[in-house]
């Protein structure tokens, strides 16, 4: 689904990504952990070009990520959920969601709406859809962000540390639709510090330092087994 | 002072207020266009587009309207080899010269508003597949618009009191009507008194408006 060959970017001076190669395979839930500054989420936003690589090969789902219009093809394949839900705040919850069906895939009002709103009882918020993103508490607001990267379809779902900016009480109610996703078969790949998460849901484990994967592998593995020794320390810290 | 003259003249000079808000409202629209035109080109990726964008902003900001106004009032006619100026020409020189000129101000007022919206809602917008344009319009510009009422507001309440300049190529507005006024009655103060009050009555008008619509598109948004 996914294959990263050799994969830089540097901000300016600073090297954040030193050489990552990666595949995912179809329905495969590859967790990234590592501490920050590792390059976790820059890594994410290079996978639909919220970031430019500055050197080496990304094909995602057979198409190589290079011209404008090829960027835009594959952002309708491949959903995004970001750490501060961004949800546009002039729009209520079921608005957020049937936009981009409506403009960038063109289905029409009453299908998207449906969809729409098949989306949001998913994920426990139908009787929320009239309302604005101001009056939906953050873990609201994620699950309403899922819903609204789930309208478009995509093949693909990118995590990037959802549950990061949320009250420790509303953090298991985004994991629970995140958990429903996967058992589903979708591909994701989840940038997390919810070890819990990674150990119950996902199928392997990245672990990030310094710009390059360091180590990976099945999470028990992983977290049972750690070889190389920043795993080791990462590790130690937050278990 | 003769009050009297005051009273007597208050229908001439509503009709000279009248042609005032009219031109205000001309340049407005101008000006929004241009704005929003060159608010964009002003932060567009391609150097030079932006260039253009800079230079007509300082070239518009950075030198006077009364000299914008006879540019344009006599810089036509001249580049376009007229023998004659054609019928009512002040007025569509006027409201042009003015509406350029408040483009440059409007492009600065849109700009700040869309670079005002956090970036995280364009990155949303386009991961989902929109294009720039379409997360321009659907996401990015609807916000920044709300945001940008209060200074845009001020922009129109200082066209209007500088549509006043317009008297220089004889359009009858209000300044001019009452300065005509003046020259028959030779009644200064009560006459300029008048024609202050009408100002600030439509300016009062303007800022009442813009509260009203900030108050009804931003109840939605409180960020």
């Amino acid at each position: 689904m996914i294959f990263v060959k050799n994969l830089h970017k540097s901000f300016g001076k600073l090297e954040v990504l030193k050489g990552i190669d990666c595949h995912v395979r179809e329905k495969e839930v590859v967790v990234v952990i590592g501490p920050s500054g590792s390059g976790k989420s820059t890594f994410l936003r290079c996978l639909n070009k919220l970031e430019e690589p500055t050197s080496g090969e990304i094909i995602v789902d057979g198409i190589p990520l290079n011209s404008e219009v090829n960027v835009n093809a594959i952002r309708r394949e491949v959903g995004m959920v970001f750490q501060r839900f961004n949800l546009f705040p002039h729009m209520t919850a079921i608005q957020n969601i049937v936009l981009a069906p409506e403009v960038v895939r063109k289905t029409n009002k009453e299908e998207a709406r449906k969809i729409g709103l098949e989306l949001l009882a998913k994920v426990g918020l139908y009787d929320k859809a009239d309302e604005y993103p101001d009056r939906l508490s953050g873990g609201q607001q994620q699950r309403v962000a899922i819903a609204r990267a789930l309208a478009m379809k995509p093949k693909i779902m990118l995590f990037d540390e959802t549950t990061s900016a949320l009250d420790p009480e509303m953090v298991g109610e985004v994991l629970a639709v995140m958990k429903d996703l996967a058992r589903e078969g979708m591909t994701m790949v989840v940038v997390t510090h919810e070890m819990g998460f990674a150990r119950e849901v996902g199928d392997r484990v990245i672990f990030m330092d310094e710009g390059i994967i360091m180590e990976e592998g099945e999470p028990n593995e992983v977290f049972a087994n750690p070889k190389n020794p920043r795993t080791q320390a990462f590790l130690s810290k937050i278990l | 002072m003769n009050w009297h003259v005051v009273v007597d003249n208050m229908p001439i000079l509503a009709k000279g207020a009248l042609l005032t808000l009219e031109l205000t409202a001309g340049a407005v629209a101008i000006g929004v266009v241009i704005g929003l035109f060159m608010a964009l080109a002003r932060l567009s990726k391609h150097k030079v587009v932006r260039a253009g964008a800079i230079a007509y902003i300082d070239f518009f900001r950075g030198t006077p309207l009364l000299v914008q106004i006879f540019l344009v009032y006599f810089g036509i006619p001249m580049l376009l080899k007229w023998q004659t100026m054609p019928d009512n020409y002040q007025y569509t020189a006027g409201i042009l010269a003015m509406g350029l000129n408040s483009g440059a101000y409007i492009a600065e007022i849109f700009r700040a508003g869309i670079q005002s919206i956090d970036r995280g809602q364009s990155e949303a917008a386009r991961s989902l597949g929109m294009t720039q344009a379409q997360a321009l319009r659907y996401v990015i510009l609807p916000q920044a618009f709300k945001r940008t009422i209060p200074p845009l507001g001020n922009e129109f309440i200082a066209l209007l009191k500088d549509s006043s300049l317009l008297s220089i190529i004889a359009i009858q507005e209000l300044f001019y009507t009452g300065k005509i006024i003046v020259g028959r009655t030779y009644q200064p103060l009560p006459m300029y008194m008048a024609v202050a009050l009408y100002y600030l009555v439509m300016t009062q008008l303007i800022a009442q408006w813009v509260a009203y619509m900030e108050r009804r598109l931003g109840k939605n948004d409180l960020r």
